[in-house]
């Protein structure tokens, strides 16, 4: 393993609310190696879900660098930050956030409407990463037909459909019953085994954390 | 799939709020349409008025009356090449509503001040014969279903008593800005009922009118004419016909200001109708609109999604409305054809008509556009939703 996929130095994000700040972390580091499936534990509040909205840039640190493969998003503007986003990373919500008004398909088409690729290579990617999932023959379903685990691996789908470097996932499984969760988890370790995408999962359940590699605690904003 | 997809499957997702707003934006646009149509209507007729034609009437107002002996010394002025003079008859005519203009004129040279009014030759000369006789508009007759011979029964109220006409011509309008609901019947059957009835009433006419040999002599002729009778008992104020019918049409200007008012009032109404339904979808889309962002969406896409469904609900609502305003100025065009004879869509109105609807999609799309894009990501997924 060369260089690690997630370099965070020194970071620090307080959030402004009206007149005071709320510190979150504090002078966070940790690198995440390429291939790697990390779980992030910790209790609520404890600032998982914005140490993960840090690595995916779609927020910014207070003060700290932050790079991924190579790059430093920080020195990045609002639209190129986008556009980086939108090839580099898979997000995946605890509550799967589909567009209600679009079939499984569109949804997971919804990252390459922003690609230059051909209507026959969105086909065959879509295709590929429903497949992936196991959901081909869903794929003309809207959201509000299919089930919590099946809408979860649709949005897995629409993660992976633009082949980013890196999976970040936000408590994938909170919403789901045992059976459902365990095949989200089946389907994301494959995606770690099979397909070498580096993974960070925010999780409470410490059933799925242990299918990670690696797991960190966040506790008042510190790493243990 | 493209972001236009998005828009289209978007303004689907509440089919009965998208409708709604369309309709109401399209009856409003269709409301502005009608108000439009009546205003330039009512000033038609001003468009209409030949530019070598001057009318003279009393300085004070054309309610009152000047002496007929007028006639004679106002010919002789250089350039005044036809005169003739005209009163206002009024009456009722079976019911007070059929109102269309009704006037005593000189049958002798009324068609030659106004050859837009078309009178077969032998019609003119069995009018000319009759005392009581009269000529109406194609109109007029189509809508009282009039035929020569028939007998026409007006109750008089400026000049009272019942009055009896026969018709013995129907006059045919030029072109479309031509007024075809205008009755004519001799000055002289008035005037000798005067004699008897109100003798203070008679040789006394409404209006007199002139035509010039050269438009842009109106000014020197009108100073002219005015000159003439200025310190007499009947001083007169004399114009174009334009600026005549100006001064006729302006009597109900407060009205016709109050419609232009409230055809812009529309246009507001159309604007908080849209902006009421977009404000609402963008705040139900926060966090999808954040997701979308997660994605890589850019502030761009954001605000070409809502832009863009803001400007297609109003622009099938503005079609719509156009689409409509045509059969229902049609109707209305129809039931009040002797008050506003030329009552015609304009092409100006259908183009405004789409331009403000446009501009409102595009106005009311500014704030949720704005405040979507300012939104941050983390606050847009926290959103419960
Ligand atoms: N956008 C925000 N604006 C203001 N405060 C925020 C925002 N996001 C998070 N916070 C605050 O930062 C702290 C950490 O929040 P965060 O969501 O990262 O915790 P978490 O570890 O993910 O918790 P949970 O397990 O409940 O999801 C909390 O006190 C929260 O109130
Ligand atoms: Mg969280």
């Amino acid at each position: 393993m060369n260089q690690p996929i997630v370099q965070i130095r020194n970071v620090t994000k307080n959030y402004q609310r009206d007149d005071f700040e709320i510190p979150v972390l504090q002078n966070l580091s940790i690198d995440v190696p390429e291939g790697e499936f990390l779980a992030l534990m910790g209790p609520s509040g404890s600032g998982k879900t914005t140490l993960l909205n840090l690595i995916a840039g779609i927020d910014r640190p207070t003060s700290g660098s932050i790079v991924i493969s190579g790059m430093d998003i920080a020195t990045l503007g609002e639209s190129a930050l986008a556009k980086w986003r939108a090839s580099h990373i898979g997000f995946i919500f605890q509550f799967y956030n589909l567009l209600p008004v679009l079939t499984a398909y569109e949804n997971v088409e919804l990252p390459l409407i922003l690609t230059h690729l051909s209507k026959k290579e969105k086909r065959e990617h879509v295709e590929a990463a429903l497949n992936v999932v196991g959901l081909t023959d869903r794929m003309h379903h809207y959201p509000r037909q299919l089930s919590g685990g099946q809408e979860q691996r649709v949005a897995i789908a629409r993660a992976v459909v633009t082949d980013p470097v890196l999976i970040v996932a936000d408590e994938p499984t909170g919403d789901l019953d045992k059976k459902s969760a365990d095949e989200i988890l089946i389907l994301l370790d494959r995606l770690n085994k099979e397909f070498k995408k580096t993974i960070v999962m925010v999780t409470h359940d410490p059933h799925a954390a242990a299918r990670a590699h690696t797991i960190q605690h966040l506790d008042k904003g510190e790493l243990s | 799939m493209k972001v236009l997809k998005l828009v289209y499957k978007n303004l689907l997702r509440h089919k009965l709020r998208t409708s709604l707003t369309i309709l109401g934006i399209a009856v409003a646009v269709m409301a502005f349409g009608l108000l439009r149509t009546v205003v330039t209507a009512w000033y038609s007729g001003v468009e209409a008025s030949a530019v070598n034609r001057l009318v003279t009437r009393h300085a004070v107002s054309f309610i009152f009356p000047l002496p007929i002996a007028d006639e004679e010394q106002i010919a002789k002025i250089p350039g005044i090449t036809g005169i003739t003079h005209q009163t206002w008859f009024q009456g009722v005519y079976i019911d007070e509503r059929n109102f269309f203009p009704r006037i005593a004129v000189d049958p002798e040279k009324i068609f030659q001040i106004y050859p837009e009014f078309l009178l077969m030759p032998e019609q003119l000369a069995s009018f000319k014969k009759e005392r009581n006789s009269c000529v109406v508009g194609a109109k007029i007759a189509k809508l009282y279903n009039l035929k020569l011979g028939d007998m026409m029964t007006i109750r008089g109220d400026i000049y009272p008593g019942n009055w009896e006409f026969v018709v013995r011509g129907i006059y045919q309008p030029k072109d479309k800005t031509t007024d075809a609901t205008q009755m004519f019947f001799h000055y002289a059957y008035l005037d000798e009922r005067m004699r008897q009835e109100a003798p203070s009433r008679a040789g006394q006419v409404g209006w007199y009118v002139m035509t010039i040999d050269n438009p842009n002599s109106a000014a020197v002729i009108s100073a002219a004419v005015d000159g003439l009778f200025a310190n007499s008992r009947a001083e007169t104020k004399t114009e174009t016909e334009k600026a005549f019918q100006q001064s006729f049409a302006s009597l109900s200007g407060t009205i016709i200001t109050s419609l232009k008012f409230i055809s812009y009032v529309i246009i507001g109404i159309i604007l908080l109708v849209l902006a009421n339904t977009i404000v609402m979808t963008a705040r139900e889309r926060i966090r999808e609109y954040a997701v979308l962002k997660v994605l890589g969406f850019t502030s761009l896409h954001i605000s070409g999604l809502i832009f863009g469904e803001s400007l297609l609900i109003a622009m099938i609502g503005g079609v719509i409305g156009i689409g409509l305003t045509f059969p229902v100025c049609r109707g209305f065009g129809e039931a009040l054809s002797t008050f506003l004879p030329l009552f015609n869509v304009e092409t100006s109105t259908v183009v405004l008509g789409l331009v403000f609807s446009m501009s409102v999609g595009v106005i009311a799309a500014l704030y949720p556009a704005v405040k979507s894009v300012r939104t941050k990501i983390v606050d847009g997924l926290r959103q419960i939703g």
